[in-house]
């Protein structure tokens, strides 16, 4: 592994201990690379000035790609290419599409959005994440901090961190 | 921490409210005489024209279904010639619209009972709106019981002794739906089981109605926990009775209006509809109490869960609906068919059945999809109003072609009969808001629900 990414990390206990420090640490002007918690957070997403997801975009793109695509197929195999006299209903009659349109709609966008989701986290098979801490999967939030991106030298940052109500410093070199 | 906040009920809203009714009572008036006078010489050929047009339209499989119910709508006509189109114009907009208000004010004390059974946190600031809005329960059980005596014989044709009768009325359908009305009289008199039900059900409704209530505020006094328990516990109870009595009502007092008509999903339906329209009028009052700076703890989030609420439950009316079309439709059994038949073919029916899902599916699906227009009080109040005109228009499809058959209309009558209601209805729920504190002051949940973030 390439050792030229140098990070710094804090541990915490409390996850209230964690949102002011999230705070107080931006307040000061240092970026903050990623916090990991071992459950979601309420309002972490806000500490840390993240922009909102666009997933539901996405998933609102996939499944009108869904209903158009069930619809037009339904309605030229039933309709144009085979017709069929079910009930002596019109060959293209919308009612009888819908459930099927509804089940495409919902299925598009579903896989969609958990693709796209893999795709933009950059989650493949055979991808070994970085873990700043194990214990992040347990009960400690980990926030990491990035050497490089940050243009205090790392004895200020573990101060701040320390000061801000972490239960330990640690460092990480990948 | 929380303020002694009361909803003040000033002369000025008042008097908007009044001049609101006023103007609706004005519209009323004009259309029955518009009616009157659209109804006098023209009715024989209003007939003529619906029967050529039926027998134009329909396929030969439903036409003969249709064709017996015109004839006992003809027969019907002839025995009760003593009232006119716009009598019967009048009736069924009175009967829609208390129908439609007496859902939306049993919805308030459902709204309760479900956050206190779920032990919801988020609703807690807007727990008192919804505890207003029951207050029309009372209200609504009497407007109801003597307005049925009013209208029974032009709404509901099962009334009618003759069917019971063999003879050139006897009905054998209705007839042997007759317990269901009579139990325990005799066939075509008195419905004490009818008017038994009626009475239960708004018996239990209030009396759970004062217990809940009677919790919520004495909390506020002593601060007490076990109010908390009690009124949760009453909640529990009032769900299982709700779930029965609300299929039941929707049964007694609008599908036995198309007394030959039945479908198993039509409770749920009406429950939808009811529930969808009270959901919006809470979020509306939420709306406009925060613009006029009441509730000021809650934000966003807590409009976004109300949105989430309306937003779902406008697909879950839309999915009930199409449940029950759908398999009318593929079945195609006539007698079945015969109730979609009215409304999508005859004016004003057939546009009202296509708006309805437009206004009730398509525009809240799309305006409240996203998070940001679930937050904002502006969008809201676009979309709620929507909801709201649109189960209006709902329950007039539901209750009106029923008993105008070809002659129903939507005119200044009925949009001025909603117009008084209304008004009426917004009296009684503001005037109850204005009463009690605003916000719930000892509730153990109101430190979660301030901190509620989504």
């Amino acid at each position: 592994m390439d050792s030229n990414k140098n990070f710094v990390v804090g541990i915490y206990e409390d996850e209230d201990v964690l949102l002011h420090a999230v705070e107080q640490i931006r307040d000061k002007g240092v970026h903050i690379h990623e916090v990991y918690s071992p459950f979601p957070v309420h309002g972490l997403e806000d500490a840390l000035g993240y922009r909102r997801t666009r997933l539901p975009i996405a998933s609102f793109m996939f499944g009108i790609t869904g209903t158009i695509l069930a619809l037009f197929t339904q309605t030229w195999m039933l309709g144009y290419d085979w017709p069929m006299d079910i009930g002596g209903k019109d060959f293209a009659s919308l009612p009888p599409f819908i459930p099927v349109t509804f089940e495409f709609t919902v299925l598009l966008s579903a896989f969609g959005m958990v693709i796209t989701f893999l795709i933009v986290s950059d989650m493949k098979p055979y991808k070994w994440p970085r873990q700043f801490d194990v214990r992040s999967t347990d009960d400690k939030h980990v926030m990491a901090v990035d050497l490089a991106a940050n243009k205090l030298s790392k004895d200020d940052l573990s101060r701040i961190l320390k000061d801000s109500g972490a239960s330990e410093v640690n460092e990480k070199n990948f | 921490m929380i303020a002694e906040e009361k909803y003040d009920f000033k002369p000025e809203t008042k008097r908007k409210i009044i001049i609101l009714g006023a103007v609706g009572l004005l519209l009323f008036v004009l259309g029955v005489f518009m009616t009157m006078r659209a109804g006098g010489g023209h009715e024989g050929g209003h007939e003529k024209h619906a029967s050529t047009e039926i027998s134009k339209n329909l396929t030969a499989s439903v036409a003969p279904i249709i064709q017996e119910e015109h004839q006992n709508h003809e027969a019907n006509a002839e025995s009760h010639q003593a009232h006119p189109t716009w009598l019967k114009r009048i009736y069924a907009s009175l009967w829609q619209n208390n129908i439609f208000f007496t859902g939306i004010g049993i919805i308030g004390l459902f709204f309760i009972a479900i956050q206190y059974a779920s032990q919801a946190a988020w609703s807690v600031p807007v727990k008192r709106i919804p505890l207003a809005i029951g207050h029309w329960i009372p209200v609504a059980g009497v407007i109801t019981l003597v307005l049925w005596f009013v209208v029974k014989e032009d709404l509901f044709h099962w009334t009618h002794s003759n069917l019971y009768v063999q003879g050139e009325h006897f009905d054998k359908a209705i007839n042997g739906k007759s317990g269901f009305f009579f139990w325990p009289m005799a066939a075509g008199t008195f419905p004490l089981f009818f008017i038994f039900r009626m009475i239960v059900f708004f018996g239990l409704w209030y009396l759970f109605f004062t217990w809940i209530k009677k919790e919520m505020l004495e909390e506020d006094l002593d601060g007490d926990i076990k109010h908390f328990y009690t009124a949760r516990k009453f909640s529990a109870i009032f769900l299982v009775i709700f779930a029965v009595s609300s299929s039941v009502a929707a049964w007694d007092w609008i599908m036995s209006i198309d007394t030959h008509w039945f479908s198993t999903m039509f409770g749920w339906y009406v429950f939808a509809s009811w529930w969808v329209t009270g959901l919006a009028v809470i979020t509306l009052i939420v709306a406009y109490l925060k613009d006029a700076g009441y509730l000021k703890m809650v934000n966003g989030n807590h409009l976004h869960d109300l949105g989430k609420f309306i937003w779902a439950f406008s697909i879950f009316w839309t999915y009930i609906w199409f449940s029950a079309f759908l398999l009318i439709y593929y079945a195609n059994i006539p007698e079945e068919t015969v109730y979609y038949i009215t409304r999508m073919r005859n004016a004003p029916y057939s546009w009202i059945f296509y708006a309805n899902l437009i206004l009730n599916f398509v525009l809240p699906f799309m305006l409240l999809m996203t998070r940001d227009a679930k937050r904002q009080v502006a969008m809201l109040k676009v979309v709620c109003p929507i909801i709201i005109v649109g189960h209006w228009f709902d329950f007039f499809n539901m209750i009106t072609p029923g008993v105008m058959h070809h002659e129903g209309g939507l005119g200044f009558l009925e949009i001025g009969t909603a117009m008084v209601f209304g008004s009426i209805f917004l009296y009684v729920v503001l005037s109850a808001l204005s009463k009690v504190q605003l916000v719930a002051k000892h509730h153990p949940f109101m430190e979660e629900s301030l901190n509620h973030h989504i």
